[in-house]
């Protein structure tokens, strides 16, 4: 259990992260989602002591990541693949975080073979390729078999092998019990492995929200209608109560699943229709319309606004 | 954590890199190599010195004459090992590991310091014994007065040196800087203040000045310094205790970066 509150972090006269205040939970995968530069890199950092916060707070367990006893047994983090040491050997590497930990020997060689680096250990990790870094600071994060592991941006410079693989390791991690937080900027990447979402934009918290619900009052269904006989067909519609809206280039749009309904309207008057196809928005695109409101509001004086309406806003849109 | 798991972790980061091999080499080839070159010209040319330079003859003085060069080495050892986390990005995975901002640095200088001690003592030995043997006739001997404490004392001075450069390195982060910084600074600027008569009040209390006064064994004729070989090396000291200190508070208050 990961736990922020009120968690800020302000350089100079920018806020990197504005009071962010929520929790991730065991059990599940929790997707942070945000666009580059959204503060989620720093958020990690704070989480991991490693920048201070200049104002709130953040705990691990109910404790402060300083507080820990030998904190890679209680939470293993890839921040930066490349934040290792060029000349030194994959198992040099994992064996010095180990010994800092008090972490036996041998699971250097365990994890290293969970990540699929077994026979390139003692290779320098210089000639090593991104994907083969990313593994490396995963196999780091495994280290010390902990119950919370943290991850930022995992599959940037993986082929798809390597995505496929650290998608199904996240959820076996959760599926053990474990607290796994996962940071991207792809909603697409998220709705593959979150349970749950943190969304937020320019430091803010957007969104705190099951992946379910998430997709529910954000993928918006409609149907696209296309017909030369589009003024009758407006009329026919109207009549029955349907909200349309005209999308330009002649094509109509009914929003929800009303296919059907359309079609028998539309045969019982005799119109001919060239299209009728039911649509779904893409979480990419809610996900998009949400942060890009976070920007709108940010230029608003009062900052409490986008707390309060962001909850309507994208809701409705 | 314990202070073991940390000093067994950083002792495995030291030996597992090759700039730790090359500079410490380096640094007693050059220092050995180049003291007993000065030894052997200082033998041929003893007999057309001036009386005045007989009498101040220091031979063990003599036979430390490469450390002014091979410090440098020991300077970008104690460079790399602070400066080689943040250039690497390492820092925020070894901070990771290690929250307590003291534990680490200190860990890490301690390893560093005592391998540096265990290479600087091989090297003011080695250097003692091959620029004697170089001298000839005008040695010195281990056993007469002030020689031993001279030789000890040079080992002492070169794991100053290093601690020194980590503690910069910790204040500064960057390796270029460092180094653009202590090269100069050791190799130029501290001969220049310490040699001309103006800046020479301030310039033999700089941790180079003061420090190697341990390694003479005769003082230079009309020596006024105000302090003696041990004296020297606690102003030595409280430099490398400024240095560790600024690299510390700095370490605590800064993001890990």
């Amino acid at each position: 259990m990961i736990e922020l509150a009120g968690l800020t972090k302000r350089y100079g006269d920018k806020v990197a992260v504005d009071r962010l205040t929520f929790a991730v939970r065991p059990g599940i995968v929790t997707g942070f989602l945000g666009p580059n530069g959204a503060g989620k890199s720093t958020t990690m950092r704070m989480i991991l002591g490693l920048d201070h916060p200049t104002a709130g707070d953040v705990r691990i367990d109910g404790r402060h990541y300083a507080q820990l006893t030998d904190p890679l047994t209680y939470i293993g983090a890839l921040l930066d693949a490349k934040a290792v040491h060029g000349g030194r050997s994959a198992y040099n590497h994992l064996l010095c975080l180990a010994q800092s930990n008090g972490i036996p020997k041998r699971r250097v060689a365990e994890v290293l073979d969970t990540v699929g680096l077994t026979a390139v250990a003692r290779k320098k990790a210089k000639g090593f390729s991104l994907g083969m870094g990313q593994r490396l600071g995963i196999a780091g994060a495994l280290l010390g078999d902990p119950r919370i592991l943290m991850f930022d941006e995992p599959v940037n410079g993986l082929d798809p092998e390597g995505i496929h693989w650290i998608r199904n390791l996240m959820k076996s991690l959760a599926a053990q019990g474990r607290t796994v937080f996962v940071s991207s900027h792809l909603m697409s990447e998220m709705a593959l492995t979150a349970d749950h979402l943190v969304v937020i934009g320019q430091g803010r918290l957007l969104a705190d929200t099951s992946m379910p619900d998430f997709i529910r009052e954000n993928s918006r269904s409609y149907v696209r209608i296309s017909s030369p006989q589009r003024e009758r067909l407006l009329d026919v519609l109207h009549e029955a109560g349907i909200t349309v809206v005209e999308a330009g280039g002649g094509v109509l749009e009914v929003d929800g699943g009303k296919a059907e309904q359309i079609g028998e309207l539309a045969a019982r008057h005799g119109i001919v229709l060239h299209e009728l196809s039911p649509q779904q928005a893409s979480l990419e695109e809610a996900f998009m319309q949400l942060t890009a409101e976070s920007v709108e509001y940010h230029a608003h004086a009062d900052p409490g606004a986008a707390a309060r309406e962001w909850g309507t806003g994208w809701k409705g849109a | 954590m314990t202070a073991v798991q940390i000093i067994r972790s950083e002792w495995t980061k030291i030996r597992s890199v090759a700039s730790t091999v090359w500079t410490l080499s380096l640094a007693v080839v050059v220092t050995v190599a180049l003291g007993m070159l000065i030894s052997a010209l200082s033998r041929n040319q003893f007999d057309s010195m001036p009386v005045r330079d007989r009498l101040a003859f220091d031979p063990t003085f003599v036979s430390f004459a490469g450390m002014s060069l091979g410090q440098l080495a020991m300077i970008v050892f104690g460079v790399l090992v602070v400066s080689n986390e943040y250039s690497t990005g390492m820092i925020r995975v070894s901070l990771a590991a290690v929250p307590r901002r003291a534990t680490f640095l200190f860990s890490k200088i301690a390893v560093a310091a005592a391998l540096a001690l265990a290479v600087g003592m091989c090297m003011s030995f080695a250097a003692f014994f091959l620029g004697q043997a170089m001298l000839g006739p005008h040695a010195a001997r281990i056993g007469d007065p002030g020689v031993l404490r001279a030789v000890l004392g040079g080992g002492l001075y070169m794991t100053l040196i290093a601690v020194f450069s980590m503690g910069v390195a910790a204040m500064l982060r960057s390796p270029m800087l460092s180094l653009g910084i202590l090269m100069p600074f050791f190799f130029l600027i501290s001969n220049i203040l310490g040699n001309v008569d103006a800046t020479k009040k301030i310039g033999r209390f700089l941790p180079d000045q003061a420090g190697s006064r341990i390694m003479r064994v005769v003082p230079g004729l009309g020596d006024d310094t105000p302090y003696g070989p041990w004296g020297g090396l606690g102003i030595m000291v409280l430099w490398v205790i400024a240095a560790l200190a600024g690299g510390y508070l700095l370490l605590r208050r800064r993001d890990a970066q």
